[in-house]
């Protein structure tokens, strides 16, 4: 079993969903970001967040995987401050409905004012409904940005174990476990980790606190990250117990705190889920091996019924 | 006579402890005056309830459908019921109400849709609802349909022709069934078995099969086409076919339908001692 807590799946084929339910993942976690490129009103925002809440959880549920997200306002939009303020009034509508695992993904990008003073607001969102926090790292200037948030998370009084760090890199994996606070690492090819230097990270730094996600999105991003992951790690003589971990129990017990996603979601789900939003994992009803296969089309069968 | 929001708190409270309940009665308070307090207390439904599936017993039902005729609980879980009891206690009446309710769709949840929809023949001032009715009866989530279209007066009372129709043709391409509609027979019309000749035609020059129930909708209002359609089905037609093919011809008056079904002496017997009706056909499917 594995669990992915980064995934885009708005973004995402069905044939994901399927390649990432036949490799054993159960249950997966959709942050609140932008889309590629920035919206521009409230209420395409309002239609996001009802998106992630409703129809991807329906979607996801039609493969047996249980869909959980988080709800924030991302640092790139957090830039139009018309837009934010407007955002920020209607979060509390979605931050405490069903499956939501923190507020997230929130922090740095050009480390802006704005940016500054809406990842403050949302802390303090996540503060008085006492959820966890994910916290997207920047893509430029990075160590300082992870540092700078890791600062404004202390300063607000937040323990770090009610925050995931994302999207680490051997650069700043070291200071994010020194200061208590989960370390999330996106594989993603050509740009934040590949599943190798992963494998090394964890045989440097042990399974404690370490989270492997795939940040799949709609650029050329790896749903099976996870699995595959595992799998090298396998290979490559890590013990089972760390690649549980990394790849299933870290997530859970992070996101678990938010008393929003437990094991029993999907080995036990209560009835009503069972008839209408879940359909069940055939790999947990023994119905198959996990398999690892490439996603995507071909054209070697030409019937299409 | 109880009101359903009565009978909804005297189930909940069998189900729900007492800290819960406390937390509903404060919640509906601080709601009446407060949209933000109604939008919080809906959505924390779900930590503060659970959702077990809501036991309603014969003499609940009696007492349900005496409150609200055709309002059916079968498959309701706590949060639903909480839900909707929240919003009759502490939603308003009228346009404020409507209001409210559009506004908690914008950012429901899917459970919260669900409960929302199945709430609809209870709401108050059913005619402000029918949009957020249509907007379900269009949707491609199956659970969210079948919210409006299963077990719920609403769709019966409310819809247009229109409306009605597209509801029921809906239904076969989102692979609910047509049984658990209610007024099916009475809501039947010309047009509506037009469009679904039309569907199975369109659907068999494809190759695909289509559902046995769909002859429901169509039997009292066969022409001489759709009587080939079903002599058809009688000779070539599965099991479920064939029963589904001599229903429809028992329901229609033309002389050729009954000649049709009397070349099945086993199926016109099946149907005049009812043991094959059209509920136990949808169940068998």
């Amino acid at each position: 079993m594995f669990i992915d807590p980064h995934t885009h799946m708005i973004s995402r084929t069905t044939d994901d969903y399927q390649a990432m339910a036949n490799a054993g993942v159960v249950a997966l976690i959709e942050p609140s970001f932008w889309i590629g490129q920035p919206r521009t009103y409230v209420g395409t925002y309002i239609d996001y967040l009802s998106s992630i809440v409703g129809f991807e959880r329906f979607r996801a549920g039609q493969f047996g995987i249980r869909h959980y997200c988080t709800i924030g306002l991302n640092s790139k939009e957090a830039n139009n401050e018309e837009l934010a303020e407007k955002v920020m009034e209607i979060l509390p509508r979605f931050a405490l409905k069903e499956g939501v695992v923190a507020i997230g993904e929130i922090g740095y990008d050009e480390q802006t004012a704005l940016e500054d003073r809406y990842f403050r607001g949302q802390i303090e969102l996540a503060k008085e409904l006492g959820l966890p926090i994910m916290v997207h790292t920047p893509h430029r200037d990075k160590k300082r940005g992870t540092q700078r948030s890791m600062d404004v998370l202390e300063e607000h009084g937040v323990a770090p174990s009610m925050v995931v760090i994302d999207h680490n890199n051997e650069e700043t994996v070291n200071e994010v476990l020194d200061r208590g606070y989960w370390a999330a690492f996106s594989i993603y090819p050509g740009t934040k980790m590949g599943n190798e230097r992963m494998s090394e990270i964890v045989r440097a730094y042990g399974a404690e606190r370490i989270i492997v996600d795939s940040a799949c999105d709609w650029g050329i991003s790896e749903p099976l990250a996870v699995p595959k992951t595992a799998a090298l790690m396998r290979e490559r003589g890590h013990p089972e117990e760390h690649i549980r971990k990394v790849t299933y129990a870290n997530a859970l017990a992070a996101y678990g705190q938010s008393g929003q996603m437990k094991e029993s979601d999907w080995l036990e789900p209560a009835a009503i889920d069972q008839r209408t939003l879940y359909a069940g994992n055939s790999i947990l009803r023994g119905g198959q091996e996990p398999r690892i296969e490439t996603p995507g089309r071909d054209m070697s069968d030409l019937t299409i019924k | 006579m109880a009101r359903p929001a009565a009978l909804l708190w005297e189930w909940l409270c069998r189900q729900v402890d007492p800290a819960a309940r406390d937390w509903l009665t404060e919640t509906a308070t601080a709601a009446k005056g407060s949209d933000a307090a109604l939008f919080k207390g809906v959505s924390l439904v779900h930590r503060r309830i659970g959702k077990a599936d809501l036991s309603v017993g014969p003499e609940d039902r009696a007492a349900a459908e005496a409150a609200r005729p055709g309002w059916d609980q079968t498959g309701w879980s706590t949060d639903q019921a909480a839900r909707i009891w929240l919003l009759l206690e502490a939603g308003g009446i009228g346009e404020a109400f409507a209001v409210r309710l559009k506004t908690l769709f914008s950012s429901a949840d899917v459970a919260e849709t669900i409960a929302f929809l199945r709430g609809l023949p209870l709401f108050p001032g059913p005619e402000r609802h029918l949009f957020l009715a249509r907007e379900g009866a269009r949707s491609n989530m199956r659970p969210v349909f079948e919210a409006v279209a299963h077990r719920s007066p609403y769709p019966r009372e409310m819809f247009d022709e229109n409306a009605w129709n597209h509801m029921v043709l809906k239904a076969l391409f989102v692979g609910a069934a047509l049984w658990p509609i209610q007024g099916l027979d009475e809501r039947a019309n010309p047009e509506l078995a037009r469009i679904l000749r039309d569907y199975a035609h369109e659907r068999w020059a494809a190759g695909r099969p289509v559902t046995p129930e769909l002859w429901r909708c169509v039997g009292r209002f066969a022409d001489e086409e759709a009587l080939g359609d079903l002599e058809r089905l009688m000779q070539e037609g599965d099991e479920r076919e064939r029963e589904g093919a001599a229903l429809a011809l028992a329901d229609c008056p033309l002389p050729r339908a009954q000649a049709l079904l009397a070349a099945a002496p086993e199926l016109q017997a099946a149907v005049s001692r009812g043991d094959l009706t059209w509920t136990g056909l949808g169940r068998t499917l």
